[in-house]
């Protein structure tokens, strides 16, 4: 990560915020900080200037594994053909209620 | 250009011409992610030079209600710059590189920020206008093309409505009251109006990088098209308040449905740009200076995250040995 410069900078972190009881976290965006603590009261400051958030988590950007653009086809092609998966796929007369 | 790379490239344009968006891991031509660097970083640079102007004003606010109105705006500017700075470090840049790029004077930031802020009816001119012009170019700039720059566009949009409402009620308070503040509002409309113009940037047809940027989706509309959407909301606006836009040549145009205006002086704009603003030399030396004083502060944070990462290590190892 700090291979390229001598610096010590502070590193990434990206932000999670629940908006309220009852909903997921969901991916804000990121920031600098040097720590976990600080991450928190600076993801504070950023991203709930305006009462979006009940709760932060933040996690260090280089511990996240993401998938690639390029496995995209083999994650999810095979999903592709499944439509019996879904409850449309399935006929039933009219007359049968609450189903 | 080789068959592979041009496949990629038709491949791209067919994926942003389907209003699809480009995310950070997705491939994508190396000039559209410099364009974006270009201008993500610059716009994130003109936020963080843009709280020194109103910055001026805080310790002299006329009124508590607004002074923790102004306070609340230049904090909001500071966010907005490092939402902007994390888009850009999703495209690969490094967040001290682009800062240093700024005090170097290699890269740029609007220049409407180079002009001095001389009474508190500039601190309204700014929010009316200056935010005015950033909005309009910024509400086009939630449908660009690359997510992380939308998104974080689709915030500061939601923000900036109340600093454009502050900017404007304050000029009220002015042309309200006597008629020195009304002369005031007045002073700061003529010195305000033609660089709120320029922010749009120069004319289409000096503009180098639009017409990429269009087939891109980068932005979505031109520099003119832009400024006189600009110019038929805000010649309304100057009217409810009583003052007069300084230009001779403004007219109403019955068959256009638009107004017509004079030209730009664009020999200033290039001045301005080129580092020759009134106030071009003090911005970069403040910027530089509060970086500078700034140093030990984030080198402490460094120094004590890493001595409490290792004590924590230490006690670990021992709570091991202990068991």
């Amino acid at each position: 990560m700090t291979e390229k410069s001598n610096k010590k900078n502070w590193p990434l972190w990206e932000i999670f915020i629940r908006s309220k009881n009852g909903l997921s976290h969901k991916h804000v965006g990121s920031l600098h900080a040097a720590d976990a603590e600080m991450a928190i009261e600076n993801a504070r400051d950023v991203y709930t200037r305006r009462n979006e958030g009940v709760s932060i988590w933040v996690v260090e950007s280089r511990y996240i594994t993401a998938s690639s653009p390029n496995q995209s086809e083999s994650l999810f092609d095979p999903a592709d053909d499944k439509v019996y998966r879904h409850p449309t796929f399935y006929n039933l007369p009219d007359e049968v209620k609450h189903i | 250009m080789d068959p592979k790379q041009k496949a990629l490239l038709e491949q791209f344009q067919a994926r942003i011409d389907a209003e699809e968006k480009i995310e950070p891991k997705d491939w994508m031509p190396d000039e559209y992610r410099k364009t974006l660097i270009r201008q993500i970083s610059q716009h994130a640079h003109s936020e963080v030079v843009g709280m020194l102007p109103e910055g001026n004003w805080i310790s002299r606010a006329p009124s508590l209600r607004r002074k923790v109105a102004l306070l609340a705006k230049v904090q909001d500017e500071a966010g907005h710059g490092l939402y902007l700075y994390g888009a850009a470090e999703t495209l690969g840049a490094d967040r001290e590189d682009l800062i240093d790029e700024l005090h170097e004077g290699k890269a740029k930031y609007s220049s409407i920020f180079n002009y001095p802020t001389l009474s508190w009816a500039d601190i309204g001119a700014i929010g009316w206008l200056v935010d005015g012009a950033a909005i309009m170019n910024q509400v086009m700039l939630t449908r660009t093309s690359y997510g992380p720059y939308a998104r974080a566009m689709v915030r500061i949009c939601k923000e900036e409505s109340f600093h454009q409402r502050q900017g404007y009620e304050i000029l009220l308070a002015l042309c309200r009251g006597a008629e020195a503040q009304k002369q005031m509002a007045q002073d700061a409309l003529n010195r305000w109006w033609w660089p709120s113009l320029m922010m749009f940037g120069p004319s289409d047809k000096d503009s180098k990088h639009t017409a990429q940027s269009m087939r891109w989706k980068i932005k979505r509309k031109t520099n003119d098209e832009l400024r006189q959407q600009f110019v038929d909301v805000t010649v309304p606006q100057a009217d409810f308040l009583g003052i007069e836009v300084p230009d001779p040549a403004l007219k109403w145009n019955e068959e256009s449905g638009h107004y017509d205006f004079g030209e730009i002086n664009w020999d200033e704009f290039w001045q301005v740009v080129s580092g020759n603003g009134p106030c071009n030399r003090q911005r970069m030396e403040a910027r530089v200076k509060a970086h500078q004083e700034g140093a030990w502060v984030r080198e402490a944070a460094m120094a004590y995250a890493e001595k409490r990462s290792k004590r924590r290590e230490r006690e670990a190892k021992a709570a091991i040995q202990v068991a």
